[in-house]
């Protein structure tokens, strides 16, 4: 019985885990400056590359994967500087401008790093509960995941930037006229998103296969659950990633894989019509 | 009816642009007469994907809904046809196939829809659920590789691709190669022509107005989800009509004319063309497929990598699209006399939104 519980838990954190790495740097993103970052998958990309590069190298895995993050991150804020910047006032063409981004930085890497390059395998270790074995990294995952979160809650609540990234986040023009560099925020927000972006890559690179075109495994999931989470990303994104989760889970435990996805992206498209806002318009009601 | 053609949503009302545009017609019809047949078949390839093109400058530059699922309903078409013909066994049902297929997709559409617009889902959400979808469905069919996976006896084949229906055909005779360049030449013409004539009648006018100000709008005493609704349908079913001949033209069709990197490419043809206008989205996404196909030859990824690069250069330099914006500067400077043209004047900017 208790094995059985066990193993429902582990299919949620496994999917659980999944949503809120590959959403919380486009969340952060989107919340902050109202942009969706399309190469989010490409910053990805990079987080994983980088990882196994590394790994090759000799580096342990959880140092390469912090590099990741960090090379990710610092990437994120040259893209801000030089391309993002410019479209704040038209945040549709923002979302083109990173689609073309993300199209060249994919096909580009294909052209020069070519299809798949070796890859590092998931990092061994199980544990059992009552008949049933599980896979350590999962959890290590699920951790990682629930820390991310922790972290954001604690920089965005108990820090001084924190204060400041959420009065611009409120209402930018009025944070600069008390003197908040709103650029600098902004720079910065982008690469925390960015290297979110890359950590998830870095941690999800010895499980799959590296190519070029990864990103796109996770955009999906990634979208649907900024879309759930609603505008308000502090509030929302955690519980809209435990909702897809749950119906990812059961439809993914009855049904397999595809189905899982496909179910998922309806549950999203009926939520939409049902709360236009996304979740954190309820939360954000009952707040008040 | 007629005179709709002309109109304020619409570039190139003149005499000028008329003859010139009956001149590229009479050359068009030529073409095959000088051309081997090999090239006249290319060149049918690129006829097929402007469908696609001219929905999105419908959704997208006229109703302002940022779609990123083109190739969504590009492929539910393009898979309908297969299905259905070789459910209905070729000949002349194939022409009944494309009809449906193009019918499924626009069905599609409205349930699709129903549910952004009626959600009140705008902006870059729209862009993301749609794109969501279209992601989703090329992962869905791209494990269709089993032998479970078959409607009527039509295998779905995963990656590999859909294969073994008819191409269109009247009875015996199938219509390739030449006959089905004049083909396409007249439905792009009819497509063209009566795009023009809607965006230009009352219906056109209003989706315009929803699109610069869908509160405006609604308070003027429209109902902004149904004209929405209506345009999402149509410019979808146009990517469908693209899907069908698609899958007609080749008899194969695969999950990656759905997905990544094709997704993107109705979106830089348009915006790079200039979306806010048919004509520029006709003749920029022509001459984009051109450069593609041809470079294509050396190494895709470096078209892909190119189209990229078009898409981050419109954005940054000419967000309106590039051969509108020229198109624009060339008429400006030709009339220069009596500032604002009546035209240019009536017309509404796309931007800001």
């Amino acid at each position: 019985m208790l094995a059985e519980l066990f193993s429902l838990f582990y299919q949620f954190a496994d999917v659980f885990a999944f949503l809120i790495l590959a959403s919380a740097g486009l969340a952060i993103v989107f919340g902050m400056m109202g942009v969706i970052n399309m190469a989010h998958g490409e910053f990805i990309m990079c987080g994983a590359y980088v990882t196994v590069g590394l790994v090759n190298l000799g580096v342990p895995l959880p140092l390469a994967q912090i590099a990741a993050a960090i090379v990710a991150g610092l990437i994120g804020v040259l893209v801000e500087v030089f391309i993002v910047r410019k479209f704040y006032r038209r945040p549709l063409d923002s979302l083109l401008a990173t689609w073309g981004l993300s199209l060249i930085v994919t096909q580009g890497m294909l052209l020069v790093v070519g299809s798949a390059i070796r890859g590092i395998g998931t990092p061994e270790g199980s544990f059992a509960v009552g008949d049933y074995t599980f896979s350590t990294y999962r959890m290590v995952l699920f951790a990682c995941a629930v820390a991310v979160l922790f972290g954001i809650y604690l920089l965005f609540m108990r820090t001084r930037f924190g204060v400041i990234a959420r009065a611009t986040m409120q209402n930018a023009g009025m944070a600069q006229a008390l003197g908040a560099r709103t650029g600098r925020i902004y720079a910065v927000s982008f690469g925390i998103g960015a290297g979110l972006a890359g950590l998830c890559g870095a941690l999800y690179a010895p499980t799959m296969t590296l190519i070029p075109t990864m990103g796109a495994t996770f955009i999906v999931e990634s979208f649907v659950t900024v879309v759930v989470g609603g505008a308000n990303v502090l509030l929302g994104t955690a519980p809209a990633a435990m909702f897809l989760a749950l119906v990812r889970m059961a439809l993914n435990a009855s049904y397999g894989q595809i189905i899982g996805q496909i179910g998922m992206l309806f549950a999203v498209i009926v939520i939409i019509r049902i709360l236009p806002e996304g979740l954190s318009s309820i939360l954000a009601r009952r707040g008040r | 009816m007629l005179n709709l053609i002309n109109g304020p949503q619409t570039t190139g009302n003149g005499r000028g642009f008329w003859l010139a545009f009956l001149a590229v017609l009479a050359v068009a019809l030529a073409y095959p007469a000088f051309a081997d047949s090999y090239d006249v078949g290319n060149f049918s390839y690129f006829l097929i994907w402007i469908f696609m093109a001219l929905g999105l400058s419908l959704i997208w530059g006229y109703g302002g809904m940022l779609s990123f699922g083109q190739t969504f309903f590009f492929g539910i078409a393009g898979y309908s046809y297969g299905v259905l013909a070789i459910i209905m066994g070729g000949g002349s049902t194939t022409i009944l196939a494309l009809v449906l297929s193009v019918l499924i997709a626009a069905l599609a559409a409205v349930v699709l829809g129903y549910f952004m617009i009626w959600g009140r889902i705008s902006g870059m959400f729209f862009g993301i659920v749609t794109l969501a979808a279209t992601l989703s469905l090329a992962f869905f069919l791209g494990q269709t590789a089993g032998p479970e996976w078959q409607i009527g006896g039509a295998r779905l084949n995963g990656f590999n691709g859909m294969k073994g229906m008819d191409p269109l055909a009247v009875g015996d005779f199938y219509i390739e190669g030449t006959p089905f360049y004049y083909v396409m030449v007249a439905l792009i013409l009819v497509v063209y022509l009566a795009l023009r004539m809607l965006v230009n009648s009352s219906v056109g006018n209003v989706i315009v107005a929803i699109r610069e100000d869908p509160q405006r709008a609604e308070m003027l005493g429209y109902d902004v989800r149904k004209y929405q609704l209506v345009t999402f349908a149509v410019g979808s079913g146009l990517a469908g009509l693209s899907g069908a001949l698609y899958t007609s033209w080749g008899q194969f069709i695969t999950p990656s004319s759905i997905g990544l990197p094709a997704a993107a490419m109705p979106i830089v043809w348009v915006a790079f063309s200039g979306r806010s206008d048919l004509t520029a989205t006709l003749v920029g996404s022509f001459l984009l497929l051109f450069g593609f196909q041809t470079i294509t030859i050396y190494s895709q990824q470096a078209a892909l990598v190119l189209m990229g690069a078009l898409l981050l250069a419109t954005v940054m330099v000419m967000p309106q699209g590039f051969i509108f914006g020229i198109a624009q500067a060339v008429s400006g400077r030709l009339r220069r006399a009596p500032a604002p043209s009546e035209p240019d004047a009536v017309r509404l900017q796309a931007d800001g939104s």
